[in-house]
């Protein structure tokens, strides 16, 4: 979906507003609505929902409101989609001993098992494929149609356009790639710099010599 | 490359757009909605989101990432294994988990500058440098970040020679990016910890440098 969350190369926005000393949460609520979403992925998860729940927020709103906020709209979002209220009790209830364990294994994204050998190797040259899906992508719209060179492989991982509507994880190749800072933004743009973007495989087509 | 003309009374994006007691108050009840139906439905426990809570407001922040960055200064071999793999380099400290299962480190060199985004949502390498700043999960930073690196940079008070590749990561999948700065000149004889306290937040992301005068 082209929505509002893809913000990269846009410079309407004024300037960087930091708050000194800032601390980690600045009101109570914003506590519960993180601890709510990090624990509740086992029936509203996977994160790729989550994500796809805030980049569907009302355009404005999302620009108006505060990360939490977005974070709430997600959970409100999702429970209703995937009926919370009228879900059965579960049968695992995670408990504060389970916590710190979950905390330091986290949920790592590869599927080394997966069958998946990868098309381009380490400095391939590819194009990032003028891709406008109408669910969840992970592919920015400044890198759509940019030619780049592929700078690492990262293993198989699992596809977010499929996982954030539950429709399998789909594990596939992903890659590190560069684009030069002239080829997304023209000749007036540093010729030294870069962009580097991770990209699945199917985000990807051969660069034409 | 952008001329800004706006007066803003606030401080930060945070403060812009903080709500009144009674917006507090919605918000209140909205999570707590949620919260009920999570705890009665028997998915998680009121303890379990209180733990939840405490880890990530007290045991995980930049100190984590400052002691990986001072480590990778003193000990040569620790700086290649976590340039090799930052994860496990990361791990060896006790580091690891949630929004940092698969950390790559970039290092910054006289003739590299490195600084690290998510575009399209505020992904952050968790474990080490905690939850991000209000600014990192804000529109001018994510949106401008890419276009006009070092217009970025010289707002955060950094400048950049032209002739250095300044590299902007965009988190746009599950690996997470933290930046390796340069040890700063007049750290010379420091130990691991006096160099810890060089390492800001700012500087593992990128926007600025580590000093050793800033501690």
């Amino acid at each position: 979906m082209n929505g509002i969350h893809d913000l990269g190369g846009l410079t309407c926005f004024g300037p960087i507003l930091r708050e000194q000393n800032e601390p980690v949460f600045h009101e109570d609520w914003e506590r519960r609505v993180f601890a709510n979403m990090m624990l509740s992925g086992s029936f509203l998860g996977p994160v790729d929902s989550y994500r796809h729940a805030i980049e569907r927020m009302e355009p404005a709103a999302y620009l108006r409101t505060t990360y939490y906020e977005h974070w709430l709209a997600a959970l409100e979002t999702l429970s209703v989609e995937r009926g919370l209220a009228d879900a059965p009790r579960f049968d695992q209830t995670l408990e504060a001993e389970l916590i710190d364990s979950i905390v330091a294994t986290g949920m790592p994204a590869t599927r080394e098992d997966a069958d998946s050998t990868p098309r381009y190797a380490l400095g391939s040259e590819v194009v990032a494929r003028n891709l406008n899906p109408a669910g969840h992508t992970r592919l920015p719209r400044y890198v759509r149609g940019r030619r780049g060179v592929v700078t690492a492989l990262h293993g198989n991982h699992v596809f977010p356009d499929t996982a954030a509507h539950q429709l399998g994880e789909d594990p596939q190749p992903l890659y590190q790639v560069r684009f030069s800072a002239r080829e997304l933004w023209g000749p007036e743009a540093s010729a030294h710099d870069g962009v580097y973007v991770d990209l699945w495989e199917s985000y990807l087509e051969d660069a034409q010599s | 490359m952008s001329e800004h003309h706006h007066h803003h009374a606030a401080t930060s994006p945070y403060l812009e757009k903080r709500r009144d007691g009674e917006q507090t108050a919605v918000l209140e009840a909205r999570v707590k909605a949620i919260e009920d139906l999570l705890v009665s439905k028997g998915l998680v426990t009121t303890a379990a989101l209180d733990r939840m809570v405490e880890i990530y407001e007290n045991d995980l922040g930049p100190m984590n990432g400052a002691r990986v960055v001072a480590r990778a200064w003193t000990d040569a071999a620790y700086r290649e294994r976590l340039l090799e793999n930052g994860t496990a380099a990361i791990a060896e400290l006790g580091f690891s988990g949630l929004q940092g299962e698969h950390i790559v480190v970039v290092e910054n060199t006289p003739a590299v500058h490195n600084l690290v985004v998510c575009t399209l949502c505020s992904c952050y390498p968790w474990p080490v440098l905690g939850l991000p700043p209000s600014w990192y999960k804000e529109a001018p930073y994510r949106s401008r970040v890419v276009i006009d690196p070092r217009g970025v940079l010289a707002e955060f008070g950094t400048e950049i020679n032209a002739d250095v590749e300044v590299r902007v990561w965009d988190s746009s999948a599950e690996i997470r990016y933290l930046v390796l700065p340069e040890r700063p000149a007049g750290s010379e004889g420091m130990d691991e910890k006096a160099l810890a306290a060089l390492v800001s937040r700012d500087a593992m992301i990128g926007v600025t440098r580590a000093e050793a005068a800033a501690a």
